[in-house]
């Protein structure tokens, strides 16, 4: 089969790409962090669930045969770490963002003890749909073929932006968040309600990290986050506790990622270290240009520790 | 019936004793669980971390980093800040150091070493202050902040030694040029450990004299306590913060000093290889207390240590160790809830309330 | 027959069974004749279809050999771990032959110890002992892995339909550039127009960055890819999805692709390993210095994959043959750099030993990439 070059055109066509695949595991982990915050927590294991996620699909699809099977279970088990951090949080004086990096260090750490008979089996992959039928270019064709996961994630977006304003969990979960006392005296439970949203954000966060290893790169190994779950909660700042502005920051950083090899296949060969850390200065700038230092910021849940000066 | 300091003593010791042993007992679960002896482990971590010369030194070798880097979440934490940059403070703290030595070629070893460690102290202090700074004066979080700017700056890092710093003769790892002999730190007397250790201890005393018994150390517990109370006060947060952002790099970047000087001779990739992460376990198990930081940094030496006997022996994956740090931590912070409310602010003085308001009334005036 | 027996799960779990068994059995005390102790020690997990993997299946072989206890300690950096992972292993485990396989292992941690414990053997990969100014029980051992490269691009060259090859390094250091430069000749003396396009993702582990790094090759247009990076394992998987070829290294991927899947170059450390460990324990004092390519089987490559044609394997046995006589020289003049320079004059010839090989900084013309 053979392909033709695209030359400079391969650079915007990576980075389109790269949008589309790398963006999953930031859209599900950002979104799942987003619900998290909105409850008034800070999650910042979402990494550690990130990594075991990515472990227990590729095991499990490896063991089942099915990658779908994967997703469910690695979703199953972001939500057990999940629930871990929400039942600790609830005890009085634990700090949340402590925990987090707890949460971090065991997930990866179990992830890694018990994912050492993956490293080299190969598992199933997750299917992806090609929306590039209509071109004769390969690469294009190449880079429209959209995982399903991209799909449901793109697809919870504004379900989720829908469902917070309009369902009455969707209000619950936004008044814990903003005023614990608030919803208490409207008889709610407050630990409950943090926990469903702990354990929810986990199991999105878990799915997240199924698809690096059950798509792309599509393999279990131990250097398979570059610190995507602590950039995703840095997206739920950015994006301003919104989803729908989650996914267009998750495609934005999954454009970000590509950016480097991209310029070096078309010859930009120096400095290829700076462009790999694109991803974090963008971030960087990002939270340094749309943070206020006095004001709450806009959107964020009361509760949340984020704002406070 | 118990005065509030014998309480305060029994919580300040006893629970972390319990979490440690609830830890091993949660951990000695996990390994029999998958067909291994949790006594045969327990035996082989005792062996492999405290239990011959060598093995001794081999734990208090892997604690000499942690102590420094354990300062740099530890001073902030009593700030009330939330930093865990210091990986890429320590990886700055070599850079710099490096940097001066080739500015300080035929200087004598004891000038040399001073300079070496001043640069590479200022190195991971402008890090961290950075982080420090865009919390104070905009607002974004530092936890976030910090982990970012660590990536970042190994980014930079490995673009400079691979790039324009690269020594041309270290040809299959770059590195930059090599320290002289006389530069290079030596082990203490009699022992295969080197001075980076006592670097540590020194840094951890005076850190603790300055947060327990100087004026800067009461005014940033009282930030670390209450910022808003602390404001109204009229301390001056701004300047308090940006001091112990910068001390903590401060402290990450001399462990980087360290690395460079004691172990490789030269500044590469193998500077980054985790001692900022393990750095921040030490100062949450060691409840960011300057002093406690030492025997925990000494304990997650030992864990270390022993990790290679679990693998050799019981054919246990080196992952072991992360999971029985990840355990500790989980454990550790979940007695935090344990705590009696008595001794909720242990750190805080106990001086009648009067005194108390005398002190903070005092400040404002020194400070404005 | 070492290509073999790899990964099924079966023969995974076979082996991680024969490991636990021959743990316990290490941990029980040692009655009869003291066996020798060999340890070994790897700065990634042994089974990254790659480096590591090489190594650790020259540790397996040593493992079987009677009167042998093999110890080994995975993902150990090169820092003052590896230090202390080798004085454990020798005091606590009595090791007295060890093998640090990381380059990184060697200056200044291996020479360190090496002096520490005179007694004990130390075998390193990488070549780069120097008489006189290292402990005499430090010896190292190098393979030239670029001779069964060489053979790959020879392949690589007649399969490609584009004329155009890519390559994923790591980092820019002579080792990997003395690769790119074999691949790309190789593949030039089958077609003299191709071209290797080469991206450094700038460490050796970075499975995102290998997996882009592939995927902006093949929209170049490029149809064979190879690699250096310490698990070739993303690489692989990635040509085969994408639909191209590929080709190994370190070890056999051929599973992993197996309708792209060219051949590869691999380690022969099996074989130079229960060299070494027999002459050890003959007594035998062993060379500081061992080289050797194909001739000396410390390298060899995979055995073709079923898209190889006849032409390509006419050509890549003739070559093949030629090595193993001695007669073949891969670097020889007039050869120009990528940058335009001449960097062996004609009639001139640099073999195999040749040292200012090992500080090789150039790429040759066809390459597309930069060494700084």
């Amino acid at each position: 089969m053979t392909e033709t070059a695209l030359g400079w055109w391969g650079v915007p066509l990576a980075v389109f790409a790269g949008a589309m695949r790398s963006s999953t595991p930031f859209l599900f982990v950002s979104l799942g962090e987003l619900l998290t915050e909105k409850s008034g927590r800070i999650n910042l294991g979402q990494e550690g669930i990130l990594v075991l996620g990515a472990m227990c699909g590729y095991g499990v699809a490896f063991l089942s045969g099915s990658p779908w099977l994967g997703v469910l279970v690695s979703g199953c088990a972001g939500a057990v770490l999940g629930s871990v951090h929400a039942v600790l949080c609830s005890l009085p004086r634990v700090n949340d963002i402590a925990l987090g990096i707890a949460v971090m260090l065991l997930g990866t750490g179990l992830a890694f003890y018990f994912g050492k008979p993956f490293i080299q089996p190969q598992a199933p992959h997750l299917p992806a749909i090609p929306f590039g039928w209509w071109s004769s270019v390969p690469q294009v064709q190449a880079a429209l073929q959209v995982n399903v996961l991209f799909l449901l994630g793109a697809g919870l977006a504004p379900v989720l932006a829908w469902g917070l304003t309009h369902t009455r969990w969707g209000l619950i979960l936004q008044t814990v968040g903003d005023s614990a006392d608030a919803a208490r005296a409207l008889g709610y439970s407050v630990d409950r309600v943090r926990w469903a949203a702990t354990a929810l954000g986990g199991f999105l966060a878990g799915v997240g990290g199924s698809f690096l290893s059950l798509y792309y790169p599509g393999s279990w190994n131990e250097g398979l986050s570059s610190g995507q779950g602590l950039m995703a909660v840095a997206l739920v700042i950015f994006a301003r506790w919104q989803p729908v502005y989650c996914f267009g920051a998750a495609l934005l950083f999954g454009g970000a990622g590509a950016l480097g090899p991209a310029l070096q296949s078309v010859g930009i060969t120096q400095g290829y270290y700076l462009f790999n850390a694109a991803p974090y200065v963008l971030t960087l700038a990002l939270m340094i240009g749309t943070s206020a230092p006095q004001q709450r910021l806009a959107g964020a849940p009361g509760e949340l520790g984020v704002s406070d000066g | 019936m118990r005065s509030a300091k014998q309480q305060e003593i029994m919580a300040a010791f006893g629970l972390p004793v319990g979490a440690l042993v609830v830890s091993l007992l949660v951990f000695g679960v996990f390994v029999a669980g998958l067909g291994n002896n949790p006594f045969t482990a327990y035996a082989l971590m005792y062996t492999g971390g405290f239990g011959t010369w060598f093995s001794w030194q081999n734990t208090l070798q892997r604690a000499a980093p942690l102590i420094l880097t354990a300062l740099c979440t530890a001073i902030p934490a009593r700030l009330g800040l939330v930093i865990i940059g210091g990986e890429g403070a320590l990886v700055l703290g070599g850079l710099g150091a490096m940097i001066m030595a080739f500015h300080l070629p035929g200087s004598t070893p004891w000038m040399g070493q001073l300079a070496m460690a001043l640069a590479g102290m200022v190195a991971g202090g402008l890090l961290i202050l950075v982080a420090g700074a865009l919390r104070h004066y905009r607002g974004v979080n530092e936890t976030i902040s910090s982990l970012l700017l660590t990536y970042i700056a190994i980014a930079v890092f490995n673009h400079l030694v691979e790039g324009p710093m690269r020594d041309p003769a270290s040809l299959n790892k770059p590195s930059t040029a090599a320290l002289t002999e006389a530069h290079m730190l030596g082990m203490l007397p009699g022992m295969e450990v080197h001075w980076g250790l006592v670097y540590g201890l020194l840094a951890c005393v005076v850190v603790y004299v300055l947060m327990s018994r100087t004026v800067f150390g009461f005014a940033a517990r009282m930030v670390g306590g209450n910022a808003r109370a602390a404001q109204l006060s009229g301390l001056p947060i701004g300047r308090l913060v940006l001091t112990g952002c910068f001390l903590a790099g401060a402290a990450a970047g001399l462990a980087g000093m360290v690395e460079v000087a004691a172990v490789h001779g030269r500044a590469n990739a193998s500077l980054a290889v985790g001692y900022g992460y393990t750095g921040i376990l030490v100062a949450f198990l060691a409840r960011h207390h300057a002093l406690a930081i030492i025997p925990v940094a000494v304990l997650l030496g030992g864990i270390g240590a022993s990790g290679g006997l679990l693998q050799r022996r019981l054919g246990l994956p080196d992952a072991t160790v992360l999971v029985l740090q990840g355990i500790l931590f989980v454990v550790i912070l979940a007695s935090e809830g344990l705590r009696p409310r008595a001794c909720q602010r242990t750190h805080a003085p106990t001086q009648s309330r009067q005194t108390l308001r005398e002190r903070v009334q005092r400040l404002g005036r020194v400070a404005s | 027959m070492p290509y073999d027996c790899m990964l099924s799960r079966r023969a995974l779990l076979r082996s991680a069974a024969l490991t636990t068994a021959g743990l316990w059995a290490a941990a029980l005390p040692v009655r009869a004749a003291n066996p020798t102790v060999v340890g070994f020690i790897y700065v990634g997990p042994r089974d990254d279809f790659g480096y590591n993997q090489a190594h650790a299946q020259g540790a397996a072989a040593v493992a079987k050999m009677p009167g042998v206890k093999m110890i080994e300690e995975e993902k150990v950096p090169e820092t003052l771990d590896v230090q202390k992972t080798m004085g454990s292993m020798i005091t606590l485990d009595s090791a007295t032959l060890l093998f640090p396989t990381s380059f990184g292992y060697f200056d200044p941690h291996v020479l360190k110890v090496a002096t520490q414990y005179p007694k004990v053997t130390f075998l390193h990969a990488g070549g780069l002992y120097q008489e006189g100014k290292h402990p005499k029980n430090v010896c190292s051992y190098f393979g030239y892995i670029d001779e069964a490269q060489y053979i790959a691009g020879v392949v690589a060259g007649h399969t490609s339909r584009s004329g155009k090859l890519g390559f994923v390094a790591a980092k820019p250091i002579p080792q990997v550039l003395r690769n790119i430069n074999a691949f790309t000749l190789g593949a030039q003396s089958a077609k003299p127009q191709t071209t290797t396009q080469v991206i450094f993702t700038g460490d050796w582990a970075l499975p995102i960055k290998e997996a882009e790094a592939t995927n902006s090759l093949v929209d170049q247009g490029i149809d064979v890819i190879t690699c250096h990076v310490d698990s070739p394992k993303v690489v692989v998987e990635t040509c085969e999805r994408r639909g191209i070829f590929c080709s190994g290294y370190h070890a056999s991927q051929a599973v992993l692709a197996p309708k792209g899947y060219l051949t590869g170059a691999e380690w022969n450390w099996e074989g130079v390993y229960t060299d070494f460990v027999k002459r050890f324990q003959a007594g035998e004092k062993l060379p500081n210095l061992a080289r050797g390519g194909l001739k000396e089987s410390m390298v060899r490559t995979s055995p073709y994959g079923a898209a190889v044609g006849e032409a390509a394997r006419q050509q890549a046995e003739d070559v093949r043959a030629q090595l193993m006589a001695g007669t073949f020289v891969i670097f020889k003049g007039p050869l120009q750099s990528n940058t335009g320079t001449t960097v062996i004059p004609a009639g001139e010839q640099r073999i195999q030993t040749d040292l200012s090989l090992e500080s090789m900084d150039w790429l040759v013309a066809g390459v597309i990439g930069s060494t700084k």
